[in-house]
């Protein structure tokens, strides 16, 4: 048996997709529809299955892990920037999740885009191919997307970091002829940027102190600096790894949108669809965890910075659910639950939680991009209409979307068995035993949104399937199960979503899966202790009955019951008895508005104060113009010398150089 | 089998020749003219190759020198070399004029035979000032690179183009006399106006000092930078792309190379003195003007605000290595910061280039460079709009193109001076992405909302070969960067060790 990971495989799964993309995207015209979605999906189909062998190889015939450079980059004395893979028992998960989903993602895709000529203007040249464009930015997508995981240094991730969010840039404002959609992508990706900008700053600490980019030797070294303290203002000492730890997180805050820089996710719901699942809630937006749990060796050495994640999570977990309360958008309440849920990642991630984060993250990935994709087939079905009051009694017209829906809904909300509630119950046990500084707090965010989640779920679920039929006569004539390119890859999604839970968390989360992937120490014991009360899935599950969560649960499922099918009219007066919670909720707490007038008109302002006073009247009106003013008062004396000539000038010019210099020499 | 030709010669006075040519055909042979154009362009840039294989990138040495006594009276000569520092410079140059004489092919129609030959007898001036070795030679070509410019915004400028030529010849005649002054005062205190002696001479603080101060204004007139820019908005405005080309691509660098060649090595203890001054300066040009490039309603004016800001990153990348030096101990930092704003240089050179020329591929259907004359580009000039964006991505510094690397290297180095300079220099990322993609959302994006718009015709297959070209160099900049920095490895390693050493008698 080989025992080591074939460098030419490794290519191969990265390679795969940006080869289809480029054809895709660049051949459009040539390769038509059917050309640009066969190539793509095989692709991606090579991907998925390689990563399928590498996932294999590492995890069942104990292969070692993978660790080599591709090729140098740049070398600048001393220091190495290269382009390599890291390929662990870590990296082989999220390459599988993602090369999966997005295999899902592309299938279904067919289906959900078959008619995207509707969506343009007949005259538009970009809208004359963008089926196959769109193929193209999601595999080029599945490319960026592998690269950021399969790094095994700083630089490679920053590139696969900013080249996800160009892509997720490109497909957020993908019908560009919407305002709202291309005001939605410049969003995105300047709250990204913002997050970056804290990245890129992590990424100079860590060469400054580390003198390498490569995560190996980072890891090595990274026990010896635990002590070092650098001074940002003077006098005052700040430990380098929670200095590093936190920059590097305030990436993270916005590649997972956690608070405050969440504001570009729900709107980033102007995009198509499958991409709202693919990117937006299965894996890009997880991004900011995997990197986190990649770096628990730097974040282990830091309960300052865990304690900063541990806060941020707790309150974006916590808020961001509410917000999915008031949504009538169908894919903003799935947004705002991406959000919740990221939330309860960062919380792990927070608890030194890394292995529990990850977990989730994979069950999430599941069960959301089925979520994304079954509200994807409503929306198909409902000739793109995306309010849910102008739905209702769904359930007989499409009924594998109804049933795939409900178990993508029971494993969110973590009913015990499915696949989300083995990750979520760990999380909420974790955060319990953590006495990191604000677990208290984060403990009460993740149990009291156990409620939430229930209840917004659903709430859509009984709005859009359930209750009376609020469409008008034209479309529900027309109601019909969506085609098989979109119902399958729901069926595929929905068998993990219930399954994988069960079967991978104690080998996964409790037996010793990682290995040396995620570092674990003895200073924050919170999941090992943990693991000392886990004695099978089957004890999980029949434990959490006893527990507060699964009755918190309950509770909500029985309340969105109550209000929007037993007593539709209770909604309406909690709304205005709250008038002004369910304002505040609607104004999304303010996020917008301030950013609009702070950040946006703001820096405007000063942009036209620095131009018009700095530039025009400062530099140029009294340095400039009174120089030149000064030349005009002394070339009216000697004006009878200007001939108006150019060719005189530029004459005059090199005599006037010869003179000088011969003036000079002569002296 | 090349090397043995006098390829820097060439590379100087074959496009003058040629330019001096074409004059010759009159103004009636306007196709012979063009042909006659591309044809020394393209020679001009294959001669140019060979500076690259035939390189010798493990020495710091000067090298391709030609000498040949010019004025000896005065110990003048001709005298040519190139290190790692100038050699890319000179190819882009090459690259970029080629990219320009095509660029012209069509749009201009009056008097195409001087423009093509201003812009030939320009890049052999240029050519002339990245290769002399004697300092009397390069102020010869430092200065006869002005005229050509100046009669290109002259003559085939905008409306405003009288009070942009003049803005422009002002500030940088007013910068270059002062740097006269200096080289001559070093002739007397060493007898040779070779540049390298000068590298050697021992001067006090206070010489030093004047003699930095004096190349500063030269040259940060030439980068340009804060606060001595305001010609550069005002030329591109009224320019023709052409020139615009030119100007951002190459004539900035110009400015960016006389530090390295001049300023660092001759006056190290002044430049050492001071550089607080130029880091202040560099650090205000990426916040103050990428403010300002924020509220730009006229392209061209945002992109060479942008210009101005990404210079900020070449100068920062340069003046920082002191603090570096001090911080470590050692000398990496501030080999990567020296290397940074080198690759910056390179890098910009192709964004830019490429930037205004989408900017000319616009006006010369629609004639107006106004953002808000535009809306929804992407609809009628799918083409274009791929590459405009692919552009605009490189401008805001997307890692895998090539205007990430340089800005990525000085960060990381400035953090090794002072968190604080890494934290405004940074901020590009956000002020950067802001003004660019602001701006695309504007034009390229949208729905169509105006007749300009809605008749335009996407590229031809002229435009589209230089797009694509330059999309190229960008993007295996980007990809694959070591080829160029081992280049200058050498000499820039070199350059740092002289720096840390005094000079002071």
């Amino acid at each position: 048996m080989d025992m080591t990971l074939s460098e030419n495989v490794l290519l191969t799964i990265v390679l795969a997709p940006l080869v289809g993309s480029v054809i895709a995207g660049l051949f459009s015209k040539q390769v038509g529809r059917a050309g640009a979605h066969w190539v793509t999906i095989i692709g991606v189909a090579i991907s998925f299955i390689l990563s399928a062998s590498v996932f294999k190889a590492l995890v069942f015939d104990g292969a070692q892990k993978f660790d080599q450079t591709i090729y140098t980059w740049l070398v600048s004395e001393g220091v190495k920037f290269e382009v390599g893979f890291l390929v662990d028992k870590l990296t082989v998960l999220m390459m599988t999740v993602v090369t999966f989903v997005s295999l899902m993602v592309h299938i279904y895709t067919i289906g959900y885009m078959a008619d995207d000529e509707h969506n343009w203007d007949e005259k538009s040249l970009a809208g004359k191919h963008s089926y196959q464009r769109f193929f193209s930015y999601i595999s080029l997508f599945t490319f960026s997307m592998l690269m950021l995981v399969m790094s095994n240094n700083f630089m490679q991730l920053f590139f696969g970091w900013e080249a996800v969010g160009v892509v997720s840039y490109l497909l957020i404002g993908f019908w560009s002829t919407r305002e709202t959609a291309i005001y939605a992508n410049l969003k995105a990706f300047l709250v990204n940027r913002v997050g970056d900008f804290g990245f890129l700053l992590g990424i100079a600490a860590v060469l400054m102190y580390f003198d390498t980019l490569n995560y190996s030797e980072v890891f090595a070294k990274a026990p010896e600096l635990a002590n070092v303290t650098i001074q940002i203002f003077e006098g005052t000492d700040w430990a380098l790894m929670s200095v590093i730890g936190i920059l590097l997180f305030i990436g993270a805050m916005g590649k997972s949108a956690q608070m405050p820089l969440h504001v570009w996710l729900p709107d980033s719901m102007e995009g198509p669809t499958p991409i709202s699942a693919l990117i937006h809630a299965a894996t890009m937006v997880t991004a900011g965890i995997f990197m986190v749990a990649r770096m628990s060796p730097i974040y282990e050495l830091s309960t300052t910075a865990l304690s900063v994640i541990l806060v941020i999570g707790a309150m974006t977990a916590f808020f961001t659910g509410l917000l999915g309360l008031v949504q009538h958008d169908i894919k903003r309440v799935v947004a705002y639950s991406t959000l919740s849920q990221l939330g309860y990642m960062t919380v792990a991630l927070g608890a030194s939680a890394y292995s529990a984060a990850i977990f989730h993250l994979m069950t999430h990935a599941f069960f959301k991009a089925l979520l994304f994709l079954a509200a994807g087939s409503v929306i198909i079905a409902m000739h793109h209409e995306q309010d849910m009051r102008k739905m209702g009694g769904l359930k007989k017209y499409l009924p594998i979307t109804y049933w795939t829906s409900l178990l993508g809904s029971l494993a969110l909300i973590g009913t015990p068995g499915f696949s989300g509630f083995f990750s979520k119950d760990s999380i909420i046990l974790a955060v319990g035993q953590s006495t990191i500084p604000g677990s208290s707090l984060a403990y009460f965010a993740v149990t009291a949104g156990v409620f939430i989640t229930a209840l917004y779920s659903f709430r859509m679920f009984f709005l859009v399937f359930h209750g009376q039929e609020r469409m008008d006569e034209h479309t529900k004539h027309h109601l019909h199960e969506t085609p098989w390119v979109v119902t399958v890859p729901l069926m595929l999604l929905a068998i993990p979503s219930v399954l994988i839970g069960y079967f991978t968390v104690g080998p996964v989360l409790f037996g010793d899966y990682f290995g040396d992937a995620i570092l674990f120490t003895d200073a924050h014991p919170a999941m090992a202790m943990v693991g000392e009360s886990f004695h099978g899935a089957l004890g999980m599950i029949t434990h959490s009955f006893f527990t507060l969560p699964f009755w918190l649960a309950v509770a909500g499922v029985g309340t969105a019951w109550f209000i929007y099918m037993k007593r539709p009219d209770i909604a309406d007066k909690a709304q205005s008895m709250f008038a002004p919670i369910h304002r505040m909720l609607e104004n999304k707490y303010g996020f917008d508005d301030f950013n609009q007038m702070v950040f946006g008109d703001r820096s405007r302002g000063i942009g036209e104060v620095l131009w018009k006073v700095g530039d025009q009247k400062l530099i140029d009106g009294t340095l400039v113009n009174g120089s030149a003013r000064l030349v005009g008062w002394f070339s009216s004396v000697v004006r009878h010398m200007q001939t108006g000539y150019l060719y005189h000038y530029a004459f005059a010019m090199i005599i006037g150089l010869l003179v000088l210099l011969t003036w000079i020499v002569v002296r | 089998m090349f090397t043995d030709l006098p390829l820097l010669s060439l590379v100087i006075w074959l496009p003058i020749i040629g330019g001096f040519l074409i004059l010759a055909l009159g103004s009636n042979a306007d196709n012979a003219a063009r042909r006659l154009a591309l044809v020394v362009s393209i020679a001009t840039f294959l001669i140019s190759l060979p500076l690259w294989t035939g390189f010798d990138s493990s020495t710091a040495a000067m090298q391709f020198q030609e000498k040949a006594a010019w004025i000896p009276a005065f110990n003048i000569n001709y005298h040519l070399g190139v290190d790692g520092l100038s050699m890319p410079l000179i190819l882009l140059t090459t690259f970029t004029v080629v990219l320009v004489v095509i660029a012209g092919w069509e749009v201009i129609q009056n008097k195409p035979g001087q423009y093509m030959a201003a812009f030939l007898i320009m890049e052999g001036f240029m050519n002339g000032v990245f290769a002399a070795l004697d300092a009397m030679l390069f102020y010869v070509f430092w200065e006869g690179m002005l005229i050509p410019m100046f009669l290109i915004i002259g003559i085939w400028g905008g409306p405003n183009r009288v009070y942009a030529t003049i803005k422009f010849f002002l500030y940088t005649f007013l910068g270059s006399v002062f740097m006269l002054v200096a080289l001559i005062y070093m002739y007397w205190q060493s007898d040779s106006f070779a540049i390298l002696d000068f590298h050697t001479l021992k001067l006090s603080l206070n010489a030093q000092i004047l003699i930095f101060i004096a190349f500063l204004l030269a040259f940060a007139v030439k980068v340009p930078m804060w606060p001595v820019h305001t010609w550069l908005p005002d030329a591109h405005v009224e320019a023709p792309t052409g020139g615009s080309v030119i100007l951002a691509a190459i004539m900035l660098k110009i400015g960016g190379y006389g530090f390295l060649r001049f300023s660092l090595p001759i006056a190290p203890d002044g430049s050492k003195e001071l550089d607080w001054l130029i880091i202040g300066m560099s650090l205000i040009a990426v916040v103050y003007i990428g403010f300002v490039a924020l509220v730009q309603s006229d392209m061209k004016k945002l992109i060479a605000y942008s210009s101005i800001a990404h210079m900020g990153f070449v100068t920062l990348g340069f003046f920082i290595i002191f603090t570096i030096l001090e911080n470590t101990g050692g000398t990496s930092g501030a080999v990567l910061g020296i290397e940074g704003g080198m690759v910056q240089m390179i890098s910009h050179g192709f964004i830019s280039g490429a930037m205004f020329l989408g900017v000319g591929v616009m006006y010369d259907r629609v004639h107006s460079r106004e953002i808000g004359a535009y809306g929804g580009v992407v609809h009628t000039m799918p083409k274009f709009a791929g590459f405009f964006v692919l552009f605009a991505m490189a401008n805001a510094g997307l890692p895998g193109t090539s205007g990430f690397v340089g800005e990525f290297m000085v960060i990381l180095a400035a953090f090794k001076a002072n968190f604080w300079y890494a934290f405004l220099a940074a901020t590009t990322l956000i002020l950067g992405a802001a003004y660019t993609l602001w701006m695309v959302k504007r034009v390229i994006y949208g729905p169509v909302v105006n007749i300009n718009v809605a008749g335009l015709e996407d590229l031809n297959r002229r435009e589209f070969l230089i797009m694509a070209l330059l999309a190229i160099a960008v993007l295996a900049l980007g990809v694959y960067p070591a080829p160029l920095t081992q280049v200058m490895h050498a000499s820039v390693e070199n350059l740092v060790q002289h720096i840390s050493v005094s000079k002071l008698p």
